[in-house]
């Protein structure tokens, strides 16, 4: 596997050990002297990027601050912040399903009483995407829970479902909620989104500061707008290198997590940086941040750029200004990897870092395929996975192959957008020609398994490849399935043969 | 719920005048304030009675104050391994239930790791029940890891755990634990999952910062709990805010 971990010479970082960042175990240093006399940080700083300069003859070297330190800094109305601190963060978007929402809610009018005004009702979006087919009575009861705080609080942002046979009966329903988020434009550079999902990470992509809660902090921003966080040293990850047309994004950070295990980025920020990573749309940037909490990761971060901006035109009228790592600011640690040399991978089970080739597990025979979710269920991933149906020819799929997209504008795309090199077929017709499922109304699906009359959900022990996120036991519903985490391209390959494949068996 | 050691006899019914959950005050040498949890307040008051499921093998070796509450927990412990995610901890198919209703929050206990793999043979709660007779879990290395559904250290809570002691924390669920007071997040300084089995007695002191195995006869080092220390001290995030200025006072 070509990955180097190399301590880059133009950036100057600082190592501390996985345990060193127990703030109780900090006490003060000698050449970075903070404040608090009861820290230490363990300093091993590489060659500088220029001419040595004593502290004292430069005011810029203390005040440095990566990407995540100066959105926390701006939020809590700090001038500076140092990784250690804990400090009251403004949020400016708290973001809630139906799996947690009611119960946030409870915690909300318990705490703040049952006549409380949340603290802002434009900044709070909810939206219900996890368990909504179903007839699970306490599912459905549990949107409406949500349906009568919005009323109550006359909250702007509730996508709304009623009519559970039809989604596309429902105008303001949009499905899974990291991606409904960016497409309502509710992602915005420099600023802080909280959700009380793992995956609110995902957002790190727009260069804000996005990370996932409990319902009991959740019920305190409803009330506060605001929680105390701490401020988390960052990696950085810088990759470069043309993307080769076999892999995507999922390979990317298969390949990190993979290097760095599911605890390597505990507590941390990961910063997304390099000539590939701007070489990325925002759905593949959106799903390298996603997978940032499989590696432990706070939060993750990509800098805005013009892909960005592009993006978000005529999405949101709100202002927001970018903010970028400073030049010497420091790093835990920095690891480089030439895009070039990866190759498709996958994450055996029963873990995401439990990582291997794909070609390696040619023999793995499947028993089915799963497209979707905020990791591999947006537009760009079903083109691509449309893409390798095409490049096989006609060829039909050898297993079930369930199709969910993550929202109601996936599901668009996927009926109407062309394929590149098609003839201006849709993804939906190549999808049918090789035979797949028809895709699903839009949600998590069974990503995380669900209740037991979930689409597509694993009733039996049964072998799946999926684009989803997590392939702990019994994720996707029996503990005895075996889920293969892989890129979108992967996934449909696989489909193609019955075995885990690598898709240059069908790209090149 | 979670079990106190208190005095050398452990009273047939123990009824909690405290409305917090996990409630404690430190021994005598000591002169920390009084520490306690906000969350689940009377509602959740606290009739525990001595259940045949709950068992106390013998009382703790050093005697304590003579209060209601304690400074330790003590009980059998159920040992797990490394990376126990949240599906293993609440399997996604029980998170319909909102924890806080009442009714579902017991719900969510009789469910708490269910979804641990066949490989573990004896189970934290005995099918048909809906409390666990093992006070205290003992994890490896990133318990808690996966989702942040706060239903996972919830359930543990309802279950009748009183706290982890694991090698290492997801931080989304060391966050949950600490909001919530449902179990008491604590990190050893090796590796308790290979010294520990299930069924030990074992007991944790906290103002000691250690864990006795009764039935191995060895004692650990357990680690400060660092950063959570103000925010637990107080009571969690919302009596911290309301402690520090953050949140009007009710």
């Amino acid at each position: 596997m070509a990955s180097s971990l190399v301590p880059s010479p133009s950036t100057s970082f600082f190592h501390t050990t996985k345990k060193d960042l127990n703030l109780s175990s900090f006490s003060s240093s000698s050449q970075r002297c903070h404040k608090h006399a009861s820290r230490k940080i363990y300093c091993s700083v590489a060659a500088p990027q220029q001419t040595q300069r004593t502290p004292s003859t430069t005011g810029s070297v203390k005040t440095a601050m990566t990407m995540t330190e100066k959105i926390m800094a701006r939020a809590s109305e700090k001038q500076q912040v140092r990784p250690g601190d804990n400090i009251w963060t403004n949020v400016d978007i708290l973001m809630t399903h139906d799996v947690c929402g009611p119960g946030s809610i409870g915690i909300f009018k318990k705490e703040f009483g049952e006549d409380a005004k949340v603290w802002d009702r434009e900044k709070v979006v909810i939206i219900p995407d996890h368990y909504i087919f179903t007839s699970d009575e306490r599912a459905n009861r549990n949107v409406d829970i949500l349906r009568d705080f919005c009323n109550e609080q006359d909250i702007k942002y509730f996508y709304d479902i009623k009519d559970l046979s039809n989604f596309k009966a429902n105008p303001d329903y949009k499905g899974v909620c990291h991606i409904a988020l960016a497409q309502e434009g509710h992602c915005r550079p420099g600023e802080v989104l909280l959700g009380t999902d793992s995956h609110t990470c995902t957002a790190g992509a727009f260069g804000q500061f996005a990370t996932g809660i409990g319902n009991t902090d959740a019920g305190f921003v409803l009330g506060a707008g605001k929680l105390l966080l701490k401020v988390p040293p960052t990696l950085r990850f810088v990759m470069d290198g043309e993307m080769p047309d076999y892999l995507l994004a999922k390979d990317l950070i298969l390949q990190i997590i993979g290097e760095i295990t599911v605890a390597g980025a505990t507590y941390k920020s990961m910063e997304f940086v390099g000539s590939t990573v701007e070489s990325l749309n925002m759905e593949e940037r959106m799903t390298l941040c996603n997978m940032v909490v499989e590696a432990g990761g706070k939060n993750g971060v990509i800098p805005p750029d013009s892909v960005t901006y592009k993006y978000l035109e005529g999405k949101t009228s709100v202002p927001y200004e970018s903010v970028y790592s400073d030049q010497q600011a420091r790093f835990l640690s920095e690891y480089r990897f030439d895009v070039t040399k990866l190759e498709p991978l996958v994450a055996k089970p029963h873990s995401p870092d439990n990582r291997a080739l794909a070609r390696e597990c040619k023999d793995v025979k499947i028993n089915r395929v799963y497209i979707g979710s905020c990791t591999g269920g947006k537009t760009e991933d079903f083109m691509a996975a449309a893409k390798v149906f095409l490049a096989s020819g006609g060829k039909k799929v050898k297993v079930p192959t369930f199709l969910v997209p993550a929202t109601q504008k996936v599901w668009m795309d996927v009926y109407s957008l062309p394929v590149p090199g098609s003839g201006g077929k849709t993804c939906s017709q190549i999808f049918e020609e090789a035979g797949c499922d028809t895709p699903a109304s839009p949600s998590c699906g069974a990503c995380l398994g669900g209740p037991k009359d979930t689409y597509a959900r694993m009733n039996e022990p049964q072998v799946c490849v999926s684009t989803t996120n997590r392939n702990f036991p019994g994720r996707m519903g029996h503990r005895e399935g075996e889920i293969y985490l892989a890129s979108p391209y992967t996934a449909a390959a696989s489909a193609l043969t019955g075995y885990v494949t690598d898709p240059r068996e069908f790209l090149q | 719920m979670a079990f106190f050691s208190s005095t050398a006899t452990v009273p047939q019914n123990l009824t909690f005048v405290s409305s917090n959950k996990l409630s404690f005050s430190p021994s005598s040498t000591t002169s920390f304030n009084f520490v306690s949890f906000p969350s689940f307040q009377s509602k959740f008051c606290k009739t525990i009675t001595s259940s045949p499921q709950i068992t106390r093998a013998h009382a703790p070796p050093t005697p304590s104050t003579e209060t209601t509450t304690a400074s330790s927990f003590h009980g059998l412990c159920y040992v797990v391994g490394d990376n126990i995610d949240t599906d293993q901890i609440i399997p996604a198919e029980h998170l319909t239930l909102v924890p806080s209703k009442p009714d579902e929050y017991q719900k969510l206990g009789s469910f708490a790791l269910i979804g641990l793999p066949d490989s573990y043979t004896v189970r934290f709660v005995e099918s048909g029940e809906t409390k666990t007779k093992y006070s205290i879990i003992i994890g490896g290395a990133n318990f808690g890891c996966g989702s942040s559904r706060e239903h996972a250290p919830v359930a543990l809570g309802a279950s009748g755990a009183a706290a982890v002691v694991a090698e290492s924390y997801a931080r989304i669920f060391f966050r949950n634990s600490v909001a919530t007071g449902e179990v008491y997040p604590l990190e050893s300084e090796t590796r308790l999952c290979e010294e520990c089995r299930t069924g030990d007695v074992v007991t944790v002191e906290l103002a000691e910062n250690r864990l006795i195995n009764h039935t191995t006869g060895k004692e650990y080092q357990l680690k400060p709990i660092g950063d959570a220390g103000p925010v637990i001290e107080a009571g969690g995030i919302f009596a911290y805010a309301r402690k520090t200025g953050m949140i009007p006072t009710r």
